[in-house]
């Protein structure tokens, strides 16, 4: 079988898969791709080893898959899961199980970060360190190739030793770096699993035929007896891992051992590690042993049990300086896990005589969350070995100026360069298509000229507008550099506007060739750049070559999708290939790439390599700078386009975010960082990235005042403001607004203003517009033009806009959308998809309840355009108040809300004692008002309780003596005497599955908290997974062959209590029918329960739409609107359907769904079922809630309904 | 104003005359002629093919379901049209699974994979079309004839070839477009027109057949050239869907309105005017309900009478009742066979040929006024 250019969770999944017989799954960054495979291979039936079609069942969360697999593996199935971080923890207690029962299973996991003080996504061994007591055996790998290889060692070890495996490599750095991999064929993996172990397995099945007792309860007589039996089990482990390694290199001639050691044979000092990090310590051992330094490497891959005997083995007597070097942290321990070890059998052996003398053992941490460990880091590692005095813990890759554990990186530390390697760095945005042209570039260079490539992907956390960094390696050579490239032959830039924003040129090796992607004709390309780039150009004496791939794809058909284009100019530009060869190699790539998308995409594709060939210019670099523009900061940028001055950004932001925002983040000190996790808000409105193409142009005219824009806005970035005309005092000319149209506020203007660098252009307020001109339909009250056209003048006109002053909330009528309006939102720019269904929402929420609500969000999308690093759009008002935000976790949401809410109330109670006690220093009018006020929350009653609260503290600062400590106390708790409003915010993955239980539990606690679940009906943060919000027919992730059960109704289980507020809601159906429910769920006292529609890119539709896709939902009956008020009184009715019935078929909605239609062209009788099923599902849905609409309220005693 | 009498070798009369009491044999008009006695031939011929009986389901979403299909060759059509094959739409829905697909792809590290599975294969509008008149050779007993709405030269011929290897006994190019370029003028729109049906005639071993909109100039001689490119049958008329605005949404949008017959005057009148000028099988098409258009067109000139709106309306098995109708007809006038009957009263049959032409109209109205205005 020739190699396959794959990345390590491909390599890893086709192991698994042909391995198994059950697969239980679950999404979790960045493991998810494993399960994606293994579902879609079982969705196309293809076979496993044993010729049967592995089941795969996703589950409602990893604790759900680890006891399916627990299951799966005691009937006699051989079972495999794949997870990562928190994922991996919510599975301990059956790992526990599963192997004090010694039952044989697999977990491949893409190590990632825990969450601590922040999520990370990234890599590290955190979470795998934390199943080191499970009893499962551990197997880590390094590269792909390895973690494809040492997959079947695991599935083969289970087998033989009755004993799980977790099976572990890096997340990203190599699940997901693609790399040459020399498959397993069946039979090598025949080969190495033994028929009589499977045999066996499945005879110590729950097999009714022969009956056991399994799962017992112990006491204290015998458990710790029957805990030791196992140990038997333990000892044979390391035999037996090497016994399938050995057979693994019988069959392919690579060579694995428990512990590999690589270096001088007579080294002096040596490294200890796991994973991808030893890839490069073994190209700076190489070169230091070639330099004549006695180094070594010691590769540990069975990290459990600990193989002690290898490990002595392997290391060479004359080591005496050994550096562990662990990719987590332990914080309070004496070492972290690895280098505990390592010592621990050091010194037994010492102990025992096995080892004369104990070598000078020190460990250090690397690498944490995917922080890049490069060859200059491990010089500086053995560089610390040869000091005197070395420091016995340390950090390497980060600057600890606090504690001063850090080892110095040394920064003029350099490799030889591989003879013949080539290696390029591509900046690119997410929609562009760079990755993919590069994934296929990878697989061109792999198939067609056999060399080895290596091809690793850097993404920015916006999910609108992100940036990506593509590192291309190339070599006849194996590629060993587990970092990014340092030193690139080529640098190209695919979006010429990143090239003010990115500092992308550094990169670039003296000699090397930098590509431009320009949208102007070569000649004018030189002047247009940057003063620094063309100063770099000449001082490096580079190569530039550009093309207008934007127009070159366009006249190609493809639109804004450039991928083929400069896949082409890349090769041009780096003379990777002949040109000939190169050009019948990409077509051919093409073919294969687009075959499924149709014949007409592959044709444009091949016409526009054909065009992209010819566009292609080197342009000459003139040796004098004539460009006098220098790319500004974030800071300079920001303070550049708003009415600022360099006194209204903060030290934080200037110190900290703006850095980050410019990529210098991995730049920052430990002391630049705040020690708990806690950053500002309002910091997204600082970064300014002028994304949009186009923006919405308000003409004053033809506005109805309807305010439909602002509130669908996903971006917050066309804004309402409701003023008296002398506001206009200092207006710019260009400032437009028009009269009020309001019977109580006709003297006012009002004004739409967009903010034309936080727009993302996605024109959902256009279509959201009804105001049409009369003469010409085309034109409404707003229309998307060319942002350039009108940048500069809106940016004069948002300045002033933000100068008028917000209304007094007072006066605002909350249940309109053009009066809600006008409020300001503490909810803007964020960075969520264009277009994103969920954000409206939530600014909206902020709009009316901001200033008093703590927000506790679940992981996912909302949490990541919430409060991913760098900013967040989450902001304050005049006074400072916005909504407190924090994430705990993706399951314990509800639980943390609800914790939320017992330790406001608690606080409150306390303090309502506090001002019993103080009431004669207070005041007894002051303290009853406080009291009467602390649960007011309509506006002129928290505006009351707060100027209570001020005067409560000047007082409070008065009083002294005896009472001074209790009066301290009140202060300190004096604001919770102001309502405070817990949201509890999350997606339907979190509401419908994984944080199901916990929801459930907060319905029943009759808390007063409002739950927001903003429903895609699916996981749209890891990929678009299928959740149990996920309609019948619907085709995701999990899900290939269309989900075949119908959506769980949420509201309809939640409505079983009684007491809890309902809405079901879609604002682009009915924005009021959505402001009324998110006042009637904060009003009612007890759980409120908002379903949001929220339109996804997963739903595969034009998200300018957004809107009109949920008023179709509506329409059509596939989302029904309604109200379920538990404090209906005696005889009415509670539940109110707020939606007409079906006006148009279901399948209206459905076929324009690409989520949908998607099945129509994979399997058109599979999705005519489906879609049977799911219009009869709509039906019956309906029917139902027009039987529930006609039911009384009857109450079961003379109580007043809970609360 | 009457046809006359017996004034040539086949019975001649009014259209207007015909009446559908007639159907039952009672009718005012006896015919006379060969094959008066026996089993009538309901055999036709069309595009060089034998069918069984000269009503032919033409295009429509019930020719795009095998069990639809059945059901018309249950009830004695002659052939089926399948569902037109729009190049534009494969190429649309082509871009829109490349869109889907594509969807967010590499946008974001913990989606690096986009948003939409990926299968193996994703069957196109094309495969499957390509499936459904595989299917349909192998369950039908009756011609199948693929339609194929092109929008590009090259789709033209490459869909044709691809619908010629699938098994289609013939090809109907559908000529649907609408000359708004103010650009090009009649010529250019012909010349083009002639070029796709020769290209396409020249890619294909099978009978091509062109189906026309009524709003060519000078459509007799444009049917010549037709002909003359290869064309072996036409068609006639293609009705488009016209636009009309939605008073909600001010949104302009296609709006389909099924026919009736008194669109029948129009492929009517084209069937008797064409016949035997040209060398070339003639379908009508459009206002085909009852059996007494079916009757009207074949006298006129017709082939097959090709029926949609009125199976759509009344369900497949509408078909037999037209078949049946038609033999009834025949039986009562005893007419012996299609082919004696086809043409029968065409311009070229007929006493006064220029009552198909100009002076149609004025009889119309004047029959209108004297059975209304008095």
């Amino acid at each position: 079988m020739p190699p396959l250019c794959i990345d390590g969770n491909e390599a890893v999944a086709r192991v698994a898969y042909a391995l198994s017989e059950s697969v239980a799954i679950y999404p979790i960054t960045p493991a998810s791709p494993m399960g994606e495979y293994a579902d879609a291979w079982s969705a196309a039936e293809q076979p496993n080893l044993w010729g049967a079609v592995p089941g795969v069942l996703e589950m409602q969360s990893e604790a759900g898959a680890a006891g399916a697999l627990h299951g799966a593996v005691q009937a006699g199935s051989l079972g495999t899961t794949f997870t990562a971080s928190q994922g991996l923890l919510l599975m301990l207690p059956n790992m526990f199980k599963i192997a004090g029962e010694l039952t044989p299973a697999v977990i491949h996991v893409a190590a990632r970060t825990i969450a601590t003080h922040a999520l990370s996504i990234f890599g590290d061994h955190s979470d795998v360190m934390a199943a080191r007591t499970t009893g499962w055996t551990m197997l880590a790998s390094s590269t792909p190739q390895e973690a494809h290889d040492l997959a079947a060692v695991a599935h083969a070890a289970t087998l033989s030793t009755r004993l799980p495996v977790l099976h572990f490599f890096d997340g990203f750095r190599t699940s997901h770096e693609i790399n040459i991999v020399e498959p397993l064929v069946d039979d090598d993996l025949h080969a190495m699993i033994s028929n009589d172990d499977l045999i066996a397995h499945r005879r110590r099945s729950m097999d009714p035929e022969h009956p056991s007792l399994r799962g017992t309860a112990q006491n204290p007589d015998v458990f710790f007896q029957a805990r030791e039996a196992c140990n038997p089990f333990y000892d044979a482990v390391p035999a037996a891992v090497q016994g399938a390694m050995d057979t693994l290199a019988e069959r392919t001639g690579r060579r694995y051992n428990l512990v590999d050691y690589h270096g001088a044979p007579d080294a002096d000092r040596v490294i200890v590690l796991m994973g991808s990090g030893s890839e490069a310590v073994r190209e700076v051992v190489d070169h230091l042993v070639d330099t004549g330094e006695k180094v070594g490497m010691l590769v540990v891959r069975l990290f459990r049990p600990f193989p002690t005997a290898a490990f002595l083995a392997a290391m060479p007597e004359t080591a005496t300086r050994i550096a562990v070097l662990d990719r987590t942290k332990e914080p309070g321990a004496p070492g972290e896990p690895l280098h505990e070890d390592v010592v621990q059998t050091l010194a037994t052996a010492v102990m025992t005589g096995d080892l004369a003398e104990l070598p000078d053992v020190i460990g250090g941490r690397y690498g944490l969350s995917s922080k890049e460990f490069t060859p200059s880091m491990v010089a500086s590692v053995f560089a610390e070995l040869a000091a005197e005095k070395p420091k016995r813990r340390f950090t390497v890759g980060i600057v600890d100026d606090v504690t001063n554990l850090s080892l110095p990186t040394l920064s003029d530390f350099e490799l030889p360069r591989p003879e013949g390697e080539l290696s390029a760095v591509f900046f690119g945005m997410g929609s562009d298509g760079t990755v993919g042209a590069n994934k296929n570039t990878a697989k061109i260079m792999a198939e067609s000229t056999g060399q080895h490539v290596q091809a690793y992907f850097v993404y920015d956390s916006k999910k609108s507008g992100a940036t990506t960094v593509s590192h291309l390696r190339f070599s006849p050579e194996p590629i060993h550099s587990t970092y990014l490239v340092e030193q690139a032959d080529v640098v190209a830039c695919h979006q010429f506007g990143l090239l003010e924003k990115l500092e992308m040129l550094s990169v670039v090796r003296p000699g090397g060739t930098v590509l431009l992607n320009v949208p102007f004709p070569p000649e004018e390309v030189w002047d247009r750049l940057p003063a620094d780039v063309q100063e770099l150009l000449m001082e490096r004496d580079l190569k530039l070559f550009a093309i207008d791939g934007f127009g070159t794809a366009r006249a190609a058909g493809l639109g804004g999708r450039i991928s083929t284009v400069m896949q082409v100019a890349f090769f041009v530009a780096s003379g990777l290939m002949p040109m000939d060869e190169a050009l019948q190699a990409i077509e051919s790539a093409a073919e294969k790439t687009y075959a499924a998308h149709g014949p007409l995409v592959v044709n444009r594709n091949i016409e526009a390599i054909r065009a992209a060939a010819d566009g292609v210019t080197q342009i000459d670099i003139p040796q004098k700078v004539t460009s006098s523009w220098q790319r500004p900061g974030a800071i300079e940028r920001a303070l550049e386009i708003r009415s600022v001055t360099s006194d209204d950004v903060t030290e934080l932001f200037e110190r900290v975010t703006a850095r980050i925002i410019e990529g210098e983040g991995d730049l920052l000190p430990v002391s630049a960082l705040p020690i708990d996790g806690t950053f500002e808000t309002g910091t997204a409105r600082w970064e300014k990235r002028a994304l949009a193409s186009e923006i919405p142009i308000w003409d004053p005219d033809l506005c109805i005042d309807c305010g439909k824009c602002a509130i669908v806005c996903p971006h917050a970035a066309i804004q309402i403001k409701v003023f008296e005309g002398d506001a206009l005092d200092d207006a710019p000319d260009t400032f437009l607004c028009k009269p009020f149209k309001d019977r109580d506020m006709s003297d006012h203007l009002l004004t739409v203003q967009v903010a034309p660098d936080d727009c993302t252009g996605c024109g959902v307020c256009v279509e959201a517009c009804p105001a049409v001109s009369k003469e010409s339909v085309g034109h409404q009250a707003i229309d998307m033009e060319p942002a350039d056209e009108h940048r500069d003048r809106e940016r004069d006109n948002f300045r002033f806009f933000e100068t008028i002053p917000y209304p007094d909330r007072t006066t605002i009528n909350m249940n309109t959308t053009k009066h809600t309006q006008t409020l300001q939102p503490l909810f803007e720019f964020s960075g969520a998809c264009a277009g994103c269904g969920e954000t409206p929402y939530i600014k909206l929420m902020t709009q009316l309840f901001g200033d008093r609500t703590v927000i506790a969000n679940a992981t996912g999308c909302s949490s990541i355009y919430g409060g991913n690093l760098p900013t967040t759009p989450y902001g304050t008002n005049a006074a400072g108040r916005g909504p407190a935000w924090s994430n705990s976790l993706f399951e314990d949401n509800a639980e943390f809300g609800l914790g939320i809410r017992m330790g406001i109330d608690d606080q409150r109670a306390i303090a309502e004692h506090l001002l019993g006690v103080l009431a004669g220093q207070l005041g007894d009018d002051l303290v009853e008002s406080l009291l009467a006020g602390s649960g007011a929350g309509d506006e002129q009653g928290l505006a009351d309780q707060r100027e209570r609260v001020e005067e409560l503290r000047r007082r409070l600062a008065d009083v002294n003596g005896d009472l001074d400590a209790s009066a301290r106390q009140l202060e300190s708790l004096s604001g919770v005497l102001v309502r405070r409003d817990v949201w509890i915010v999350g997606g339907d993955g979190w509401a419908y599955d994984i944080g199901f239980g916990g929801l459930d539990h907060l319905f029943a606690s009759g808390a007063d908290v409002n739950v927001l679940v903003l429903d895609t009906e699916g996981y749209s943060n890891t990929g678009g997974q299928a959740s149990k919000a996920t309609s019948r027919g619907a085709v995701a992730r999990f899900a290939t062959s269309g989900k075949p059960t119908p959506k769980k109704d949420l509201g309809l289980l939640a409505m079983q209590y009684g007491s809890v507020y309902i809405a079901q809601i879609a604002m682009g159906a009915n924005e009021r029918q959505t402001i009324k429910a998110f006042r009637e769920a904060e009003e009612w006292s007890g759980p409120s329960l908002l379903l949001a529609y929220s339109t996804c890119i997963a739903h595969g539709v034009d998200m300018r739409h957004s809107m009109d896709r949920m008023d179709l939902a509506v329409k059509t009956g596939y989302w029904p609107l309604f109200r379920f008020h538990p404090g209906a009184e005696e005889g009415t009715r509670p539940f109110k359907l707020d939606s007409k019935p079906p006006s148009q078929p279901v399948d209206d909605f459905l076929t324009t769904e690409g989520r949908f239609a998607v099945l129509e062209r994979s399997d058109p009788e599979r999705a005519a079922y489906l879609r049977g099923l799911a219009a009869s599902d709509v039906k019956e849905r309906w029917s139902y809630y027009e039987q529930l609409a006609g039911v009384e309220r009857r109450l079961t005693d003379d109580t007043e309904v809970s609360s | 104003m009457t046809a006359g009498n017996g004034a040539g070798p086949r019975p001649t009369y009014s259209f207007t005359d015909l009446e559908e009491d007639e159907l039952s044999g009672a009718g005012r008009i006896v015919p006379s002629g060969p094959g008066a006695q026996g089993e009538v031939d309901l055999t036709a011929t069309y595009l060089g093919m034998h069918l069984r009986s000269p009503v032919v389901a033409s295009s429509s979403p019930l020719t795009g379901q095998i069990a639809s299909l059945q059901a018309l060759d249950a009830a004695g059509v002659g052939a089926v049209v399948l569902p037109s094959l729009f190049e534009e739409q494969l190429e649309h829905e082509s871009q829109e699974v490349d869109r889907f697909l594509g969807l967010s792809s590499d946008v974001n590290p913990e989606a690096t994979y986009g948003y939409a599975p990926v299968f193996e294969d994703y069957n196109r509008g094309s495969v499957q079309y390509l499936n459904l008149i595989r299917e349909a050779k192998a369950e039908l007993d009756v011609p199948v004839i693929a339609s194929l709405n092109g929008s590009t030269t090259g789709g033209w011929t490459e869909y044709a070839k691809m619908l010629t290897n699938a098994g289609a006994d013939a090809i109907e190019l559908n000529i649907y477009q609408v000359a708004a370029d103010p650009d090009r003028g009649g010529r250019d729109v012909e010349a083009e027109t002639l070029d796709v049906v020769r290209d396409v005639v020249g890619a294909c071993d099978v009978p091509v057949a062109v189906k026309l909109s009524p709003y060519w100039s000078a459509l007799g001689a444009f049917a010549q050239r037709l002909v003359g490119e290869g064309a072996a049958g036409l068609v006639l008329f293609n009705r488009f869907y016209q636009p009309d605005i939605d008073l909600e949404t001010l949104a302009v949008g296609p709006r389909l309105v099924l026919s009736n017959s008194e669109e029948l005057r129009l492929p009517l009148r084209w069937m008797a005017m064409l016949h035997g000028r040209i060398d070339a099988s003639l379908a009508a098409t459009t206002g085909i309900h009852e059996p007494t258009d079916v009757v009207k067109v074949l006298l006129a000139g017709a082939n097959v009478a090709m029926t949609t709106s009125a199976v759509l309306r009344h369900g497949p098995g509408h078909a037999a009742t037209l078949v049946d109708g038609l033999r009834a007809w025949m039986e009562a006038r005893d007419y012996a066979s299609v082919e004696q009957m086809t043409g029968s009263v065409s311009q070229r049959s007929v006493t006064d040929p220029a009552a198909f032409e100009r002076a149609n109209y004025l009889q119309a109205l004047t029959k209108y006024s004297s059975e209304y205005v008095t």
